[in-house]
């Protein structure tokens, strides 16, 4: 048997998290991409289209994580696509990011107060120069809060990717905890290596938000 | 009765030069004309055919209780509400709802200035009035920026040219918002009860602003509870009732000899 | 040309259901524990001493910051080198009970702090002590302004149970998982499982904020229509429409 110190498990771990990381952004910014896109959609063609990506959110919210990432998987395996555990991950969780940011950003116009859009409106500004100027603006102020929140997300929805094979930190954790025949100190670590990501991130949402109020108010 | 300058935009047919070729003076044509509106929010009926002509460079002030539909027939006058039957003719143009580029032209020739002042926060003061005419009327920057100066001074709000919104008084901000509306050199300017949501001791200021554009010719359609403002500057007075056009007037006739007995409650009804 | 054959896998609809009852029951005894938990954290965040406070919230933040999967395979496999064996069973619902119980901690403690202060005054006027005024006159108002929130936070922590297939828990994810090891039709398989979910989220959902201004907290509009039994009977003079 292997003797594993604890500096071995955290170096291992440490590797790992790399993995995490990578997968995290990749999922954020592709994410917030495809949501943005499928918001300027949403806001500027009609109720079908409204309808249409209002079910992709019940979609993606409705359903575990789990089951997207298996599907995603075994879905592009299908289609002939050699599918690496990283890309079918990749793709989940994009697509999982999208849908929930175009939520969060939505509402974040809706609160835009109606009589911006009437000003702006009555100044023979054209639909795109109101959203362009105006509201846009605004609406992105108040996204910046819940945004960052939703990266926490991310980073833990990233964990799920371990279970299609891809070998991120919760993987490496499974792996070395067998390996050592340690479980309680590698998952122990494990677990604090992603509190170690996910609470700055927290505090930093938190922040965001209370700023954002304090200047509301 | 001042005629607002023009604007010669350089660019090809956009919506600045639909609104140049509209805004040529007619004598004797009223420059907003309603006939028979009607406006519904489902089965409730709150305009029950309106029948309006307003001249260029008239005051007119609209009183009336709250739900006679004096606010929802100025923003019929600027296209924010849709009305059902009838017309609205402004500067001898027809309001035409489907087409965003007609509804744009009108606005050029129709301002309005909201109870809630509605300031872009995220824009300086500066930037709030020029915002529009860079974008609508492609003015540059820097003509833009003179213009928004001139404006300011003229509200009496010169130094806040850089100033942001929040850091302004109710009464500043207002002030602010009617030097945006004037930007656009509108021929009609709208007033939704402009002063209703500010402290009694700011009123004075925005309401001294409104009287000289009243006495420099400015077209305007007031919905107001200001009474006293409304007999010193307005041409004629509009008591809506229900939906309609109740009794029309000079001011003395309106506040001095009310002919029907629900002018007369409402008169009542603001001394006390 | 891609062949689909679902008929494979509906055909093993015992398994399916199986696994939805398992899902459904792993919920249905999370969620009140959950809930109790989350009652209890609040409470101390809003009364208790600081000590307390900073325990509760060191509680909730490392929950809220590490995947749920993670705690899971911590429970399951970290405790027993402990001396604690758990069947998947339990460390499920207690990974699930825990889970629940720091997110709702945090859902609740919003609800209570947005009570406004003259409910904690009048209710210490009338003489109530602090267990009183908090169970009777703070509690019940904050569960109903958090009900929504906390409702989708049910239904993320159910969804969340397919992860508790992966130490063998027979729930749905599980099922799904069996049976594309038998019949190979994994896409199949998995997509069924996900429509099951998806219903389930949305029954579950509607049911909840249906149920709880009834149930659970009271203050829900009084019914329009008599009992059916009353119905059925009539009302004796002649009213009917």
């Amino acid at each position: 048997m292997i003797e594993f110190t604890l500096w071995d498990i955290l170096r291992n771990l440490a590797l790992a998290l790399r993995w995490t990381v990578a997968l995290s952004l990749i999922a954020f910014i592709g994410g917030g991409l495809v949501g943005g896109t499928l918001l300027c959609l949403r806001i500027g063609l009609g109720r079908k289209t409204q309808r249409l990506i209002g079910a992709y959110v019940a979609l993606f919210q409705g359903t575990p994580l789990l089951m997207q990432l298996f599907l995603a998987y075994f879905g592009l395996a299908l289609l002939g696509i050699e599918v690496s555990a990283w890309t079918a991950a990749s793709l989940a969780l994009t697509l999982y990011t999208s849908a929930y940011l175009v939520e969060i950003w939505r509402g974040c116009v809706e609160a835009v107060p109606r009589g911006q859009w009437e000003a702006a409106r009555s100044l023979a500004m054209s639909f795109g120069e109101q959203l362009r100027h105006v509201i846009l603006p605004q609406a992105a102020r108040l996204a910046i809060a819940p945004t960052v929140g939703f990266l926490v997300q991310v980073i833990k929805g990233t964990a799920l990717a371990s279970v299609i094979g891809f070998v991120e930190l919760t993987k490496a954790g499974g792996m070395i905890a067998n390996a050592s025949f340690k479980p309680f100190l590698v998952f122990g670590c494990v677990a604090l290596f992603y509190f170690a990501l996910c609470f700055p991130v927290s505090l930093a949402a938190q922040h965001l938000e209370r700023k954002q109020h304090g200047r509301a108010a | 009765m001042a005629v607002l300058p023009e604007t010669v935009s350089a660019d090809t047919a956009d919506a600045a030069d639909v609104a140049t070729t509209a805004s040529t003076p007619v004598p004797g044509v009223p420059i907003v004309r309603i006939t028979a509106l009607r406006k519904s929010y489902g089965t409730n009926e709150v305009l029950k055919g309106i029948d309006l002509d307003v001249m260029r460079g008239e005051v007119i002030a609209l009183i009336g209780k709250s739900g006679s539909g004096k606010s929802t027939l100025l923003r019929c006058i600027n296209g924010l509400e849709q009305f059902q039957d009838g017309s609205l003719r402004v500067a001898d143009k027809p309001l035409l709802h489907d087409s965003a580029m007609a509804m744009r032209a009108l606005r050029q020739q129709v301002g309005m200035i909201f109870q809630g002042f509605n300031l872009f926060p995220h824009l300086s003061v500066g930037r709030n009035v020029m915002l529009a005419p860079t974008l609508v009327k492609k003015r540059s920057d820097q003509d833009a920026a003179e213009q928004a100066r001139t404006l300011l001074a003229r509200v009496g709000l010169a130094e806040k040219f850089d100033a942001m919104p929040d850091q302004l008084s109710g009464g500043q901000q207002q002030r602010v918002a009617i030097a945006r509306a004037l930007a656009m050199e509108p021929q009609v300017l709208l007033c939704d009860e402009i002063t209703s949501a500010l402290d009694p001791e700011l009123v004075g200021e925005v309401l001294r602003v409104v009287e000289s554009l009243a006495e420099e010719g400015m077209t305007l359609l007031m919905v107001t509870h200001e009474m006293s403002f409304a007999r010193k500057v307005a041409d004629r007075v509009i008591f809506m009732h229900q939906g309609r056009v109740h009794e029309i007037g000079p001011p003395a006739e309106i506040f001095g000899a009310p002919r029907t007995p629900e002018l007369r409650q409402f008169l009542k009804s603001l001394d006390e | 040309m891609i062949e689909f054959d679902f008929g494979a896998v509906l055909a093993e609809w015992p398994l399916l259901l199986r696994g939805l009852a398992w899902t459904v029951g792993l919920t249905v005894i999370a969620v009140p524990l959950g809930l109790a938990i989350a009652t209890l954290g609040a409470w101390t965040r809003a009364c208790g001493p600081a000590w307390a406070r900073r325990l509760v919230g060191v509680y909730v933040e490392l929950l809220r910051n590490t995947p749920f999967i993670v705690q899971l395979f911590f429970v399951f496999f970290g405790l027993p080198s402990l001396g604690v064996k758990l069947s998947p069973t339990s460390a499920s619902l207690i990974a699930m009970t825990l889970n629940l119980g720091a997110y709702g901690t945090e859902i609740l403690r919003a609800g209570i702090q947005a009570a406004p202060k003259g409910q904690w005054e009048a209710a210490q006027s009338l003489a109530l002590g602090p267990t009183q005024v908090f169970t009777r006159v703070i509690l019940p108002p904050a569960f109903k302004r958090v009900w929504p929130a906390m409702t989708s936070q049910i239904v993320i922590v159910m969804l969340g149970s397919a992860v508790c297939g992966q130490i063998s828990t027979e729930e749905l994810s599980y099922a799904a998982n069996l049976i594309q090891s038998r019949n190979f039709r994994a896409f199949e398989a998995f997509i069924v499982a996900t429509l099951i979910y998806l219903a389930l989220s949305v029954l579950v959902r509607r049911l909840l904020l249906w149920a709880g201004p009834r149930w659970f907290f009271g203050g829900a509009p009084a019914p329009t229509r008599p009992p059916l039994w009353r119905r059925l009977a009539g009302t004796g003079t002649g009213s009917r429409p």
